[in-house]
């Protein structure tokens, strides 16, 4: 082989393995200093009472997001119930079974979906959920982070499912299973990793939305019992604290980013170390 | 794509109402059916949004009909609204922080996915994940007490010393504007692209990787002309993730933009977006015309959303080479 | 794993209902503004009648007013009072109840500047429609003599979102001009001649902040609370009054005289010597038929408070106390809530 062609190629290795680390690396940095100045800021004013009490009116010491705190937490878990079941269905159906055209049709339409800013997505809910009850409630809320998560799932749904060898699949299908049954047994769980990793970064995206909520879940200083009234959550608090003129609802709002980031850290962690334990992961 | 034939040790599927009894008692039927519904769920979902946006911006759509798309006036008090000016922030902030965030995306996924140990790259893209929950509200607030003064002292004055002659960075510089909203987006999408393409560059078989290699490619040669090909399609999707998000993002737009709905050829000046504005205005909106015309906007985007989706679809079409995953 | 998971929602779901009890539990939504003051309000009157909740949230004026006509809220809030035709559109009669007086003011930033700048209303009208374009313009330098103007260029800075601020500012250059009255009007969002757009008061004053030769309007809580440097404006009877709670109250005075029955009135460029002439009323609006006995009675009791009790909470928080004629105006009207 030509010598010359051969000490390009070398160089050109080393060259794009050093930038593609320098990408790497600059994101990581950036991610740094976000996470840094995030834990600073909201670290100042992170006590127990934060996690313990309702929020209270300005110039008066101490009060809380405790209502925030699990106001948030219930509204993640009506997005999940809401959203991730139909990403994950329509994602397998597209992987699956899906016809061209239709599913050309489906995916084309999540994506638009996914597009849509989140204060529309509000706007549509508050017209389905708000307008005809009359009153904001945690559902409505739900609803539209539902709306929300299932375009990321779905498509990572799809995307992970067909990463699956047809091997894998025929190797089952030899051995007597129907189709359902290897989908369910065999397919899905090699591709669990994948998929749980869409599901994850679906629902930290809608945890941290504000705009849909406004006319929806509406908020709440006080705490929300059931489903059926308006609720507080940490990024309205976030929102309603950050615009204030007081320095002291300033340093609440960080601190609140700092829970919120915590909330998403555990589930994640959570997640995956449910996954590691039932054995599921990658096919490779 | 998985292939339709069910290896049953029943008879072969034939059609007629038994053979169809006998496939739902095995249950793919149901499978079939249920998974279908939910994906026809997401179409109902959408036409049911276009729909509200339809209803609700009647008022605005007949006073100002195909206008509205080529107007560059926003006037609440007398009542004239025209999108233009938005849709051209929407487009060039979108683009500018594509133009940054995916080859920076790209090349820390290859890096973390291909080249670096898992030991690494693992908790690296675990924290990478994370970037993903955080509220808008607040990479706003970091845009406007990091990035806007950078961008005013000091990345702006170097654009406009060694590249000043080109219009995009002509004019004056406040350290809010097009390409700081740009770069604020960027961030933001950036933790979508490296996710997404990071696992689907994973799940390439090993063999395709270690067949290069055998061949006598070098690492970077086995990653760029094999493994990125195969993994094109789920890359591509997650640049489709972050184009929505860029579209529709609004709370930290809005902090550094600048808010002025003009249309300039600089990407130092201030401009506007559509979700930005609605985001602005929406909840204040007392007259039934202004929140018709908001709501037209909304609309408008969805459109532009359509657009641009399908002429990226087909670029990519286009653009076909072998390679690929055998679909 | 699932017994886990039963058992965590079963607990969420246990103490989310804890407390819910025979109380009163009201919603209400509007202005941004008097957040701070309402929220103080609501919380101390609920430690007086534990078993009433008033729940407020500032999604702004315009949403307050939505919501009050599509009946998702008991009472909404508003920083602009509610034109004829919005009152048409409601189905109820809505009283308006002015709560707490407020003022925006203009901040700068100019350099070899410290001190406080007098503006003319000739001054910021031209600055804001775009015909003044620098600090040394004669009509700015004229009201300064002494002061070192230097020869920049004039950034102008307003509210990018819809705002009662943005309101009384335009209205009160609406009064000031009749150039801008015609030309753009006043509202919660106008079509700006010039400007770049902050969001919110903090995002104005971080603009301001940041860029030489900057001016902006933000309101004056803000000001005091985070100590920002503001100008003086000229009233209408031509002198320079620089903002606080005093001169607010004076121009509502001024007002109070002429102050219709339903109590929509703007009182900026307000009659009077030391009246300040950039401020304004914050309203409730409340239904006049409220079918409900407890929640009516809730709420007449809430206004009989704040009328009284709650006026001492303001200064404390940098907003006006209403002058004495309007709360005995309002003190009648609360009898017209059925």
């Amino acid at each position: 082989m030509n010598r010359a062609r051969l000490m390009w190629r070398k160089s050109l290795n080393a060259v794009m393995l050093t930038l593609t680390g320098i990408a790497a690396l600059a994101v990581v940095s950036i991610l740094f200093l976000i996470l840094g100045y995030l834990i600073y800021n909201g670290g100042k004013s992170l006590n127990w009472a934060f996690f313990t009490e309702l929020p209270k009116p300005v110039g008066e010491a101490g009060g809380g997001m405790a209502n925030a705190i699990v106001g948030s937490l219930k509204l993640l878990l009506l997005a999940a119930v809401i959203g991730l079941p139909v990403g994950l269905m329509a994602g397998i159906y597209l992987a699956e079974f899906g016809g061209k055209v239709f599913g050309f049709v489906v995916r084309y339409t999540t994506d638009l979906l996914n597009g849509v800013p989140s204060i529309v997505i509000g706007i549509f809910a508050y017209s389905l959920a708000v307008l005809p009850v009359k009153h904001f409630s945690a559902l409505a809320g739900g609803l539209a982070l539902g709306v929300m998560v299932i375009p990321i799932t779905m498509r990572s749904t799809e995307e992970f499912l067909r990463a699956i060898p047809g091997s894998l699949r025929e190797g089952a299908m030899a051995l007597g299973a129907s189709k359902w049954r290897t989908i369910a047994t065999v397919v899905l769980p090699a591709a669990s990793g994948g998929i749980i990793t869409g599901m994850l970064l679906s629902l930290a995206r809608v945890a941290g939305e504000t705009a849909p909520l406004l006319f929806t879940a509406f908020g709440n200083r006080f705490w929300s019992p059931g489903w059926n009234q308006p609720i507080a959550s940490l990024p309205v608090m976030i929102y309603n604290y950050a615009i204030s003129p007081y320095d002291d609802w300033h340093r609440q709002a960080w601190a609140a980013g700092l829970v919120l980031l915590g909330l998403v850290l555990i589930a994640n962690l959570g997640c995956r170390l449910v996954l590691s334990r039932t054995g599921a992961g990658r096919s490779a | 794509m998985a292939t339709a034939t069910t290896f049953d040790h029943a008879a072969p599927p034939q059609a007629g109402p038994r053979a169809f009894i006998a496939r739902l008692r095995h249950g793919d039927e149901i499978a079939h059916v249920i998974t279908l519904v939910f994906a026809a769920a997401i179409l109902l979902i959408t036409s049911m949004l276009v729909y509200e946006l339809w209803v609700n911006s009647v008022l605005s759509r007949t006073k100002f009909g195909w206008h509205f798309l080529w107007t560059s006036v926003w006037d609440p008090v007398f009542d004239n609204f025209g999108s233009l000016p938005f849709i051209y922030g929407t487009l060039v902030t979108a683009v500018v922080s594509l133009v940054i965030a995916v080859p920076l995306g790209l090349a820390a996924a290859i890096f973390l996915a291909d080249l670096a140990p898992r030991k690494f790259s693992d908790p690296v893209s675990f924290l990478i994940d994370l970037l993903a929950a955080v509220p808008s509200v607040i990479y706003g607030l970091l845009g406007v007490f990091v990035v806007v003064p950078l961008m005013r002292t000091v990345i702006g004055p170097v654009l406009k010393s060694t590249l000043g002659f080109l219009p995009i960075f002509r004019g004056p510089n406040y350290g809010v504007g097009f390409l700081t909203a740009g770069i604020v987006l960027a961030i933001m999408v950036v933790p979508f692209i490296i996710s997404v393409s990071r696992e689907v560059l994973l799940t390439v078989p090993r063999e395709q990787r270690e067949a290069a290699l055998a061949l006598g490619a070098t690492r970077w040669e086995s990653t760029w002309q094999v493994v990125v090909p195969w993994a094109r399609t789920g890359i591509l999707g997650s640049v489709f993730l972050a184009l929505a998000r860029a579209l529709g993002e609004t709370m930290a737009v809005t902090m550094v933009i600048g808010n002025d709905p003009k249309i300039s050829a600089s990407l130092l000046a201030p401009g506007y977006t559509i979700a930005a504005v609605i985001a602005n205005e929406f909840t204040e909106a007392t007259g039934n015309l202004y929140l018709s015309a908001l709501i037209e906007l909304g609309l408008v985007l969805f459109l532009m959303t359509f657009i641009l989706n399908g002429l990226a679809r087909i670029l990519i079409v286009a653009t076909e080479r072998g390679g690929g995953r055998p679909s | 794993m699932r017994k886990a998971l039963t058992l965590a929602l079963f607990l969420l779901g246990l103490t989310a209902t804890a407390g819910a009890q025979s109380s009163v539990l009201l919603n209400a939504a509007g202005a941004t503004f008097p957040y701070p003051i309402y929220s103080k309000w609501f919380d101390v009157y609920h430690m007086q009648h534990p078993t009433i909740q008033i729940n407020y949230q500032s999604i702004g004026s315009g949403g307050g007013i939505r919501q009050l006509q599509a009946g998702t809220v008991d009472f909404g809030a508003s920083d602009a009072p509610m034109t004829d035709d919005q009152l048409g559109q409601t189905k109820v009669k809505v009283l308006h109840f002015p709560t707490v007086l407020g003022a925006v003011v203009p901040t700068y930033n100019v350099a070899g500047v410290s001190g406080d700048l007098n503006f003319t209303q000739k001054a910021l009208t031209g600055i804001y429609l775009g015909t003044i374009t620098k600090w040394n313009d004669p009509e700015i330098t004229g009201a300064n003599k002494g002061v070192n103007l230097p020869n920049t260029d004039i950034v102008v800075v307003h509210r990018s979102d819809g705002s009662g601020t943005s309101f009384i500012f335009t209205d009160f250059l609406s009064k000031a001009s009749d150039a801008w009255k015609s030309k753009v009007g006043a509202s919660a969002s106008v079509n700006w001649p010039v400007g770049l757009g902050g969001k919110g008061n903090e995002g104005v004053t971080g603009l301001v902040k940041q860029t030489p030769g900057a001016i902006g309007y933000i309101e004056l809580i803000y000001a005091v609370q985070n100590n920002i440097p503001y100008g003086k404006v000229q009233n209408a009877s031509g002198k320079f009054v620089k903002a606080d709670l005093a001169g607010v109250t004076a121009a509502a005075a001024g007002a109070a005289k002429s102050i219709p029955d339903d109590f929509r009135v703007s009182i900026t460029n307000a009659p009077g010597a030391t009246a300040y002439p950039i401020s304004s009323f914050t309203w409730l609006l409340i239904p006049t038929q409220i079918p409900d006995a407890a929640k009516r009675d809730a709420i007449k009791g809430f206004l009989k408070w704040m009328l009284t009790d709650g006026q001492n909470y303001n200064e404390g928080l940098s907003y006006a106390k209403l002058p004495k004629l309007v709360v005995d105006k309002e003190q009648k009207a609360i009898a017209l809530i059925q």
